[in-house]
């Protein structure tokens, strides 16, 4: 079979733009949040794609979307938990009042 | 030029895998795209939860089966139960803001994200790919990620373990209420 490592990558790249604009227009954190996860997913499926189809294959993509699923993990739960204590304090989830350290 | 885009579109989906691949292309794009344009937000939940169970799909057909399997576990399990959570303690109503009230700086945005897109497709189509060797068919996956994390990567794995208790500790801290 031909080539087919352009086509993953190109679903990365979707995948990246979609979070990113998710990310950046969104206004509930908790859909910014899962934005971000759709970004980090996107750079896992890169490197599980290079890690078969690469120039030099090897299992350090795969070990290396592992460690990146883990930082995702604990991002997850500190943001969420950043989140719940922000609602308790303010008592919104909207990251536009999220301006206590702007000025 | 639509007969040769069409011929090779078909020379495309003879082989199985690429018919695979299609399909849950077209879950993950669709389950994206339903995410980012859903009002209630248990839904977007839904769909996000779709795209990480297609990228789990992927997995498998990229022969990385305990990252394909991880990825169910920790994606379409936890993190979407705790995403779930999260809405459920911060509920102002559910719905996601009606007006979207900034109409310029979302065009902006879409812009320039579709920009961001371009310029990585064309560097993509521009350059070359050789493909290696296909490794690791028949192998046994997880005993050689195991070896290859115990053996060569031992180091980031300790710190990883590190970091997740930090990570639990701060979270347990922050979410702690307190009392005055």
């Amino acid at each position: 079979m031909d080539n087919i490592l352009p086509s993953y990558l190109i679903l990365g790249a979707i995948l990246f733009c979609i979070g990113l604009y998710g990310a950046l227009s969104k206004r509930s954190a908790i859909i910014v949040l899962l934005s971000v996860e759709l970004m980090l997913n996107a750079c896992n499926l890169n490197l599980i794609a290079f890690s078969k189809f690469g120039v030099n294959p090897s299992l350090g993509g795969q070990i290396f979307s592992l460690f990146n699923i883990t930082v995702a993990a604990a991002e997850v739960s500190v943001g969420i938990a950043i989140l719940i204590m922000l609602f308790r304090r303010k008592g919104t989830s909207d990251v536009t009042d999220m301006d206590a350290m702007k000025h | 030029m639509i007969g040769d885009w069409f011929g090779n579109w078909l020379e495309f989906m003879s082989h199985g895998e690429n018919i695979a691949f299609s399909l849950l292309a077209v879950v993950i794009i669709s389950g994206a795209v339903f995410m980012i344009n859903m009002t209630r937000v248990v839904h977007m939940v839904v769909s996000i939860a779709a795209v990480f169970l297609g990228l789990g799909g992927l997995y498998v057909l990229l022969e990385a089966e305990f990252v394909a399997f991880v990825q169910v576990l920790i994606y379409a399990g936890a993190v979407t139960i705790l995403m779930v959570f999260g809405i459920m303690m911060t509920r102002y109503g559910g719905q996601e803001e009606q007006q979207q009230g900034r109409p310029l700086a979302n065009a902006l945005l879409l812009v320039g994200t579709i920009g961001l897109f371009l310029a990585i497709f064309f560097a993509i189509q521009n350059s070359l790919f050789p493909g290696g060797e296909a490794l690791l068919s028949g192998e046994d996956n997880t005993r050689a990620i195991g070896q290859a994390v115990f053996a060569k990567y031992v180091i980031p794995f300790e710190l990883v373990s590190v970091l997740l208790t930090v990570a639990f500790i701060g979270a347990i801290v922050l979410a702690k209420r307190e009392e005055e």
